[in-house]
């Protein structure tokens, strides 16, 4: 079994992290090689993950923005002997391995939480309210992995980093440009403390509240999609069934009803803690620690209490 | 420019799924079934380029048993021109696969210059049909778009992506997969509920594309995810804070 990983690089720096959780995964399956989009540098950082045996490493400016018409080419261009291609079920992930998968003729595995065996795959679907195991009948098996259900690979790896080339560029796309979010705080999807804020917030100006408690416990911050829609926080940040899945230590749900959509993302935190001021609100079902109270008043004391 | 818009009928978003106790499947008897929640989005968006004058055309299609003919309904009651049903020859969910070689040859047939699809079925989470269909047209694509606008033969399309927004072209003909915050859809009004009546919807089954519907995934188990249990209430934020620190979390 021999399995080809594609790196979470972002900003032209590998995400260590996400790429060691993959490896993880990916390690049940075979021998991994890792194809890093981005600089030497970053094919060097993901040579040290210990379950990663080989890397390729692809320099061209045609993949560093993650265009899917490139990525795929190239993936393919260095599939041959691959019995599994996988990546992190990110939006980068996602953009690029089902375009993979349909041109290899496979169905692609999305959203993968367990590797039962290597053909055999438990992903949860209707926003993770069933889980479903299935065995995938292609040749080659496509899967993207949610990292927040696997932990990630150790470091103390010395893998072979070899520069390969794309063989062509598509014309068919261009990239313009990238507005990304910088902070200095941990990245969501890998931070041990995340705190969400809601519509009950009310505004971005109060959305302030959220990011201080978080940066007083040195966490991450999220939202709910109605707070993303609302402009209190940016897109990046929204928890869910369509958003980012986390899995942390502790999820401090701020002013959030808990609809379906939002649990489908942080249900699985280790503990969870609603505020909110309606008692009724469904956050509290799955809630460790339940406040009921107004978020202005508790979480400033919160804040200041920790 | 004719554009070209798949839509799926699933399970409402506002309906709380059941699995079957033989861990079969999901229940669906006496859901309620609504179009995809982004496909509504992507309904939208091509009824938008149409009102500017940029779209002459905005077709649907919709593969699935006879009842996805309501979806079409709902979204020519919205503003689309026409629509094609596409009865399946199987059971349960079909997968993005043969969705897309399906698409393949509607796209063939209507010959559009856009095709905007979701960027996930609410009910298989698979985020995968706009990216598969691109691939087997040999097309460019765009996904998980927050703003688009078509000139000069592209679409100027921004994305959300994992750190925040990438603006990106795609030559047409192209994919776009449509995400939350692209527009808001329009509600149908009741007189353009009953013109949408009216509007052509042909009728064809995946036999009549020789299209080959068998899946490659076997779903061997459906099963209810591990519970969560409801933990107790604090009462006060000393409360919490002297848990939190209980726990060893802070
Ligand atoms: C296709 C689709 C995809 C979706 N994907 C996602 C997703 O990925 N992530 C997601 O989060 N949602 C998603 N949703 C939306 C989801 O259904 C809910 O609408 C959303 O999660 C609600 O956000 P909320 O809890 O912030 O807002 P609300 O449901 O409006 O809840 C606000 C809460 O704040 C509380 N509150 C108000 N004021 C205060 C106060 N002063 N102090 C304390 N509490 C207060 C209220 O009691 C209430 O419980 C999706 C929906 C659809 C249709
Ligand atoms: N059976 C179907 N009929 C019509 N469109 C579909 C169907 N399945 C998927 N699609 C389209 O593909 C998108 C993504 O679905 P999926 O890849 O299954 O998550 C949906 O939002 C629809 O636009």
């Amino acid at each position: 079994m021999a399995v080809l990983l594609l790196a979470e690089v972002s900003g032209g720096t590998l995400a260590l992290d996400a790429t060691a959780k993959v490896a993880t995964a990916a390690a049940q399956l075979g021998e991994v090689t890792a194809l890093v989009c981005g600089p030497r540098a970053a094919g060097e950082a993901a040579g040290k993950i210990a379950a990663i045996s080989k890397v390729l490493v692809c320099e061209d400016e045609a993949v560093a923005n993650g265009l899917a018409e490139n990525v795929s080419q190239l993936l393919l261009d260095n599939a041959d002997g691959m019995t599994h291609i996988i990546s992190s079920a990110s939006n980068a992930g996602k953009n690029v391995l089902p375009r993979v998968a349909a041109l290899l003729d496979a169905m692609v595995i999305t959203d993968v939480i367990k590797i039962v065996d290597a053909q055999t795959f438990k992903r949860p679907i209707y926003a993770g309210n069933a889980v479903q195991t299935v065995v995938s009948l292609d040749a080659v098996k496509v899967l993207s992995v949610r990292t927040a259900a696997f932990e990630a690979a150790g470091e103390g790896g010395y893998a072979a980093v070899e520069v390969v080339a794309l063989t062509g560029v598509s014309a068919l796309t261009a990239h313009v440009e990238d507005k990304l979010v910088a902070s200095g705080r941990p990245e969501l999807t890998s931070a041990k403390i995340v705190v969400s804020g809601g519509r009950g917030v009310g505004s971005e100006t109060d959305f302030a509240l959220i990011s201080a408690l978080a940066d007083k416990l040195g966490g991450a911050v999220g939202a709910s999609r109605a707070a993303v829609d609302s402009g209190f926080a940016p897109n990046d940040l929204q928890v869910g069934q369509t958003g980012k899945v986390v899995a942390p230590d502790l999820y401090i749900a701020v002013g959030i009803s808990g609809a379906i959509q939002h649990l489908a993302g942080m249900k699985d935190s280790k503990i969870i803690v609603a505020i909110n001021k309606d008692e009724e609100a469904p956050i509290f079902q799955v809630a460790d620690f339940g406040l009921v109270a107004d978020l202005f008043e508790a979480v400033p004391e919160l804040t200041e209490k920790l | 420019m004719k554009i070209l818009v798949p839509v799926k009928r699933v399970i409402d978003y506002n309906v709380k799924v059941k699995v079957k106790a033989d861990g079969s499947g999901i229940d669906l008897a006496n859901v309620k079934m609504s179009m995809n929640p982004f496909d509504e989005i992507s309904v939208e968006a091509a009824i938008r380029l149409k009102e500017a004058g940029t779209a002459s055309e905005v077709v649907l299609v919709s593969i699935g048993d006879k009842k996805a003919s309501e979806t079409i309904r709902a979204g020519l009651a919205m503003g689309a021109d026409r629509g094609i049903l596409i009865e399946a020859d199987t059971d349960g969910d079909i997968e993005p696969l043969v969705v897309a070689k399906l698409l393949v040859k509607v796209v063939e047939e209507e010959t559009p210059q856009l095709v905007i699809l979701g960027k996930q079925a609410i009910d298989n989470d698979m985020n995968a049909t706009g990216q598969m269909l691109a691939a087997l047209l040999g097309w460019g694509q765009a996904t998980f778009a927050s703003e688009m606008e078509i000139a000069d033969g592209k679409a100027v399309v921004t994305r959300e992506v994992d750190g925040g927004l990438q603006t990106m072209t795609v030559t047409l003909p192209a994919i776009i997969t449509t995400d939350l915050r692209l527009n808001e859809p329009r509600y149908a009004s009741l007189p353009n509920i009953m013109k949408a009546k009216k509007k052509p919807m042909s009728e064809k089954t995946t036999a009549d594309y020789g299209v080959d519907t068998s899946p490659r995934l076997k779903v061997i188990a459906t099963e209810e995810p591990a519970g969560r249990e409801a933990g107790i209430r604090v009462g006060s934020v000393d409360g919490l804070v002297e848990k939190l620190k209980e726990m060893g979390l802070v």
